[in-house]
């Protein structure tokens, strides 16, 4: 079993708590993958205090190293760290369900939801509304990267980013360059 | 049997779907447009654009909407679940090793090298959306000038409720009521 499995909270109201803020997460927020993740993040980390920073970052590193659906991989293990197999399955169900609901309510009058002006208007705010979610997670993320001062990590951010968003470079390829030059250059304890 | 073969063919889906996202799609195209015919081309281009527009990932858009179409809502729970099933059992797999493993040197390496990639793909999502949500477009605007000033508003309220603790679920709730008041200011 994971460390920690038997975190102090893991009772009926924490995977109450897991179960609701998830959901609710889901529910809300268009796009999947690296919007929901800064989303999560916020929630467990900043709001509830679950996990640290980092914690969160390498356990979202392995979600974003194997097969599937980033946001749905991530749900899965950051449950599993949390609670074990039954935080997996909370976290599971409540990343699963919204959009399961949704999209079955959709398919019934599809031609309604897709034409209709008010729905466009919330759902456009509400775009707006993620973008800053992600923002902010982004920047924090950022500061803490810098403050520590080492060069390499710092150059993976940028050169990263330039990669992904200026150059369209697929994301697997540069996570598994970024692997190999953690495994070969940063395996001292100051990068930890 | 119908709803064994959903729930198989959309697990060889989300076993074999590496990149996430769009880079899944082709593979659903395969295997529920040209395989199985489940959906009609222009169906599944339907399904792409209510992902735009609905909450969750697009794999899990496209498990549904074919789920519905073959059998109605058993349909799209197996489909759904299906897909799910690889991350499920490789995620707990993973997440033992890591627990396990996490501290030797060459995966503590490996995770040091992962975990700035993880901030720039953060970052960089931030900026695409960005350029959709206030220009509409994908990448970067021809027109700076033809930015969507009230969208520019609900970022700036969201980013400082977020920054005064508001709460993730109260920020998107609150910018989705702000989108739909704003459209009836008279400017």
């Amino acid at each position: 079993m994971p460390m920690k499995t038997a975190l102090a909270s893991a009772n009926a109201h924490f995977y109450w708590e897991l179960f609701k803020s998830t959901f609710l997460i889901s529910a809300f927020t268009v796009g999947g993958g690296f919007v929901i993740i800064p989303l999560l993040k916020t929630k467990y980390v900043d709001e509830y205090g679950w996990l640290t920073d980092k914690e969160a970052l390498d356990l979202v590193a392995i979600a974003q190293s194997m097969p599937g659906v980033v946001a749905v991989n991530a749900s899965v293990i950051l449950g599993y760290r949390m609670a074990g197999i039954r935080g997996t399955l909370t976290a599971l169900l409540a990343t699963v369900l919204p959009p399961l609901i949704t999209l079955s309510a959709i398919c019934y009058c599809y031609d309604l939801f897709a034409s209709n002006h008010y729905i466009q208007l919330i759902l456009k705010g509400m775009q707006c509304g993620a973008t800053a979610l992600i923002v902010n997670v982004g920047i924090d993320l950022l500061k803490k990267q810098c403050k520590k001062k080492l060069i390499l990590p710092i150059a993976i951010v940028l050169v990263t980013f330039i990669c992904n968003l200026f150059f369209d470079v697929n994301i697997m390829l540069l996570v598994f360059a970024d692997g190999l030059i953690g495994l070969l250059f940063l395996r001292a304890k100051k990068y930890n | 049997m119908i709803y064994l073969q959903l729930f198989w063919e959309f697990a060889k889906v989300g076993m074999f779907c590496v990149g996430g996202g769009y880079a899944s799609m082709p593979l659903i195209q395969a295997s529920v447009v040209d395989t199985w015919h489940w959906l009609s081309l222009s169906e599944f281009v339907d399904i792409f654009t209510i992902s735009q527009m609905t909450p969750g990932p697009i794999g899990i858009n496209a498990a549904t909407f074919a789920g519905m179409k073959v059998t109605g809502f058993g349909g799209a729970v197996a489909a759904t679940f299906g897909f799910v099933a690889p991350s499920l059992i490789l995620g707990v797999i993973l997440a033992n090793l890591f627990f396990k493993y996490g501290d030797i040197g060459p995966i503590r390496g490996v995770l040091n090298g992962l975990r700035p990639a993880v901030i720039a793909l953060i970052c960089a999502a931030g900026i695409s959306f960005i350029f959709l949500a206030l220009w509409n477009t994908e990448t970067w605007p021809e027109e700076l000038s033809k930015i969507d000033w009230k969208g520019l508003l609900i970022l700036g309220l969201s980013l400082a409720a977020i920054r005064h603790k508001f709460g993730v679920i109260r920020v998107l709730l609150g910018s989705g009521i702000l989108g739909l008041f704003f459209a009836f200011l008279p400017f």
